[in-house]
C-alpha cells in the first residue's frame, strides 16, 4: 500500500514534467499546425540557460525562471521569424526544416559549450523531503507540480481571457476571415511560436536539478510531449493536462507492477491502442483550416 | 589535323597516363615502407551521443602520441595520427575503420567506448587481420585475436568487491542497470559471487538506455530495503538516477551506490555532494598517488584545461599508446605489421598511471582493481587497493571456457 502511495506521487511528478513539457508543443501545433521537432532542443536551451545563469552570474533556478523564459522566447521568435512563417503553407516542410534546426541548435551547444554533462545545483529551500504518514514526497517535485499547474492555468487565461488570445482562436479557426478584420496573423504566430518555445526553456530549467544536462538531452524529452499531446488531442490545453496526468500515472504503475523498460513498452501499447479508436486524442478542438 | 590522327594521338596520351598511375601507386607504397611516418588510426567519436566520454579518449590518446613524437619517436620514426569521427555511429565506426586499415595503412587502430561499437569493428579488423586497440572495461566474453582489451573484465572489477561490500554492509543486494549487454553480464558474474560469499539479489531491475526518471525504481528501493545497491547504469542515467537519489534522502552509510561505470566524468556532473559517500569500482582514480599518474594528469590539465578530468577510461586509451609503443620497439622496423605488433606486446609490462599492467597472452590486460569511496570535491578516496595485479578472465562467469593465447578453448 505504501508503495502505491509512493508511486501515485512519481506518476503525479512525471506528469507535470511531461506537461511543462508538451504544453508548449502543444500550444505551436495545436494554433498553427506546425510540427516543431525542435521543441526538445528549445527544452536543452533552457537547461543551458540555467547553467550558465547558475555558474557565471550566481543566479539559481528559482530567480532564473523569468530569464530563461525570455531568453528561449527570443530564439524561438528568431527560429520563427526566420524560417517557419516561410513554410506555413508546407505543412511537411517545416518538419524537415525544424528538424534540421534542432540539429543545428544541438551542434552549437556541443561546440561552443562542450559535450560533457554540465552540473546545475538544485534550489536550497526546496531542497529535503515532506513526509505524510508512509508517503515521502521530494519538496522539489512537489513544487514542480504545482507549478505546471500554474503555467496551465496562465496559459489557459491568455487563450481565453485577453485580446491576444481571442485574435489567436480566430486565426486558429479561419486565418484569411481574421485578416479581413484587421488581425495581423503573421505577428500573432510569431508570438505564439515564441511564447511556446519560452515554456519550453522553463521546463528545461525545471528538470535540471533531476535530469543530466547534456545537449542530446531533448530528444527524448520530445518524443515524450509529442504524445502526450497526441493522446490529449490537438490544440486541446485541458487534453495535453489530462494526457499528462495519465500517461504519468500509467507508466509510474506499470514500472511497479512489472519493470521501467516492459512499462514503457506497455504505456506506448496503449497509447498505440488508444489512437486505434479516438484517431483525434481524448479532447479534439472541432477547427477549420 | 584529321580527326583519325587526332583520336590516335589521344589515344596514347591516355595510354601513357594509365602506364603512369600504377607507376606512382607502387613508389607511394615504397616510401610507406621505407618512410619516416607510422601511420597509426584514432577511431574515436567527436559528435553525437557516446561523444560526451569518447572525446576525452580521443584527448588522452592523442596526447600519448604526441608526446611520443615529441620525445623523439620510436626508432626515430614520428607516429601520424589519423583522425577519423564515426559520429557515435555503430554502422560509421566499421566504415571509417575500413577506410583506416585499407586506405590510410593504419598498422594499428585506436578507438571506441561503447561495446556496440567494437562488435562493428569486430569483423573489419578481423578480416583485415589489424590490431584494434579498445580502451573500455567491458563485459567480457569475447576472445578476438585482432583485438587488444586494456580495460577491466567482470572478474577484474568485482573479485576484491563482492566480499567486501557483503563483509561491509550486508548480503542483500539490489541489481540496477540500463537494458544492455554489459549491464546484464556484470550482473551474471555478479551473481555467481553471491552464490559463493553466501549473499543474495533482491530484486534485478534494467531501464532502457537514456532513461531519466527513477523515482520508480528509488520507491522500490525504499520498499526493499537493500544492503547494497549494485548499479551498472551508464552516462546521463546515472547522472540522472544519483541525483533523483540524493535527493530522495536515502542515505549512503545504510544504503551505499556500489556503481563498476561511475568515474570521475560522471561524478562531475552529479555534483560532489550528491555523489559522496557512494563506492566506484575501477582499477583507476584520477586521485592515484603514482609519479606517472601526476604526470599524466598534470600532462591532461596544462592541455586541455585545469577543470578537466581523467577516469578510468582515459587512462587506458593513454597507456595503450605506449603499450602499442613499446611493442614497436621489439618489432624489427623492416617489418613492421599488425601481427607481429601483437605479438611483440604480449607479455609486456608497462607502468601505467594506475600502477605497472601486463599484456596477457589472450590480448587482455592484467590490471590494479581499486574500491574508491567518492568525496564532495569530486575525487575519490581509495579504501581497498588490490594486493596482487589480477589477470583478466573474460569468460569467468562460464565454467569451462577460457580465453587464451590461441583464441577460446572450451572444455
Amino acid at each position: 500500500m505504501d508503495v502505491i502511495a509512493n508511486q501515485l506521487f512519481a506518476g503525479l511528478s512525471m506528469a507535470s514534467i511531461l506537461l511543462m513539457i508538451a504544453l508548449g508543443l502543444a500550444i505551436i501545433y495545436g494554433a498553427m499546425g506546425v510540427i516543431n521537432l525542435a521543441h526538445g532542443e528549445f527544452v536543452m536551451l533552457g537547461a543551458y540557460v540555467t547553467w550558465a545563469l547558475q555558474t557565471h552570474v550566481g543566479i539559481g533556478i528559482l530567480p532564473a525562471l523569468p530569464i530563461v523564459f525570455i531568453a528561449v522566447a527570443l530564439v524561438g521568435l528568431i527560429v520563427e521569424k526566420a524560417v517557419v512563417q516561410k513554410l506555413y503553407h508546407r505543412p511537411l516542410d517545416t518538419i524537415l526544416a525544424t528538424w534540421g534546426i534542432g540539429i543545428i541548435l544541438q551542434q552549437l551547444v556541443r561546440l561552443g559549450i562542450g559535450a560533457e554533462s554540465r552540473f546545475v545545483k538544485g534550489p536550497e529551500i526546496l531542497s529535503g523531503n515532506t513526509e505524510i504518514g508512509p508517503l515521502i514526497m521530494s519538496n522539489y517535485r512537489i513544487f514542480v507540480i504545482f507549478f505546471s499547474i500554474a503555467v496551465l492555468f496562465v496559459t489557459w487565461r491568455l487563450m481565453t481571457r485577453t485580446e491576444f488570445g481571442m485574435k489567436l482562436r480566430a486565426v486558429i479557426q479561419n486565418r484569411d476571415i481574421s485578416e479581413c478584420y484587421g488581425i495581423e496573423s503573421k505577428r500573432i504566430f510569431s508570438i505564439t511560436f515564441a511564447y511556446g518555445a519560452g515554456l519550453a526553456g522553463i521546463a528545461g530549467a525545471l528538470i535540471t536539478p533531476l535530469f543530466s544536462t547534456i545537449p542530446t538531452m531533448g530528444t527524448g524529452l520530445v518524443v515524450d510531449a509529442f504524445l502526450v499531446v497526441i493522446v490529449g488531442g490537438l490544440g486541446s490545453l485541458v487534453g495535453s493536462a489530462v494526457a499528462a496526468a495519465l500517461i504519468g500515472e500509467a507508466t509510474a504503475l506499470f514500472s511497479i507492477v512489472i519493470n521501467d523498460t516492459l512499462g514503457r513498452i506497455a504505456v506506448l501499447a496503449g497509447i498505440i491502442l488508444l489512437i486505434r479508436f479516438r484517431p483525434r486524442g481524448l479532447f479534439p478542438t472541432e477547427t477549420r483550416r | 589535323m584529321k580527326r583519325r590522327d587526332f583520336l590516335g594521338g589521344m589515344g596514347a596520351v591516355g595510354t601513357a597516363g594509365m602506364l603512369s598511375t600504377p607507376a606512382l601507386l607502387a613508389s607511394s607504397g615504397r616510401a610507406l615502407a621505407q618512410g619516416a611516418d607510422i601511420p597509426v588510426g584514432l577511431l574515436f567519436s567527436l559528435t553525437g551521443a557516446v561523444a560526451v566520454v569518447e572525446s576525452t579518449l580521443h584527448d588522452a590518446a592523442l596526447m600519448a602520441i604526441e608526446e611520443i613524437n615529441a620525445s623523439g619517436g620510436i626508432h626515430g620514426r614520428q607516429l601520424r595520427p589519423i583522425i577519423e569521427d564515426p559520429a557515435s555511429d555503430p554502422a560509421t565506426y566499421a566504415n571509417r575503420a575500413r577506410r583506416l586499415m585499407i586506405r590510410d595503412k593504419c598498422v594499428s587502430v585506436f578507438g571506441s567506448y561503447t561495446s556496440a561499437s567494437r562488435q562493428a569493428v569486430l569483423p573489419v579488423t578481423e578480416q583485415r587481420n589489424n590490431l584494434y586497440w579498445y580502451p573500455t572495461l567491458y563485459e567480457g566474453r569475447e576472445c578476438s585475436r585482432n583485438v587488444m582489451y586494456g580495460g577491466a573484465v567482470p572478474n577484474q572489477q568485482q573479485d576484491d568487491l563482492i566480499p567486501w561490500a557483503i563483509e561491509n554492509f550486508g548480503p542483500r543486494f539490489f541489481m540496477i542497470g540500463n537494458n544492455y549487454v554489459y549491464p546484464k553480464e556484470e550482473n551474471n558474474y555478479c551473481k555467481t559471487l553471491l552464490a559463493k560469499y553466501g549473499g543474495e539479489v533482491v530484486n534485478e531491475e534494467y531501464v532502457p538506455l537514456g532513461h531519466s526518471d527513477f523515482s520508480s525504481v528509488i520507491n522500490r528501493i525504499r520498499a526493499e530495503k537493500p544492503d547494497v545497491i549494485f548499479a551498472t547504469v551508464v552516462g546521463d542515467s546515472d547522472v540522472a538516477f544519483a541525483r533523483q537519489y540524493h535527493a530522495a534522502e536515502l542515505d549512503p552509510s545504510q544504503m551505499p551506490v556500489v556503481s563498476l561505470t561511475r568515474s570521475e566524468v560522471e561524478v562531475k556532473a552529479i555534483g560532489g555532494e550528491a555523489a559522496a559517500g557512494h563506492f566506484s569500482s575501477a582499477p583507476y582514480f584520477m586521485g592515484h598517488g603514482t609519479p606517472e599518474n601526476e604526470k599524466f594528469v598534470e600532462a591532461y590539465k596544462s592541455r586541455y584545461g585545469g577543470d578537466k578530468v581523467t577516469h578510468f577510461v582515459s587512462e587506458a586509451a593513454y597507456f595503450q599508446v605506449y603499450q602499442f609503443k613499446a611493442a614497436l620497439e621489439k618489432v624489427d622496423p623492416a617489418n613492421i605489421t599488425p601481427q607481429t605488433i601483437r605479438d611483440a606486446a604480449v607479455g609486456l609490462t608497462l607502468n601505467a598511471p594506475q600502477g605497472e599492467v601486463l599484456i596477457d597472452e589472450n590480448l587482455h590486460t592484467h590490471l590494479w582493481p581499486k574500491i574508491g569511496q567518492w568525496k564532495t570535491d569530486g575525487q575519490a578516496e581509495v579504501l581497498v587497493e588490490s594486493k596482487e595485479r589480477i589477470a583478466p578472465r573474460p569468460y569467468a562467469a562460464y565454467e569451462g571456457q577460457t580465453c587464451t593465447g590461441e583464441g577460446l578453448v572450451k572444455a
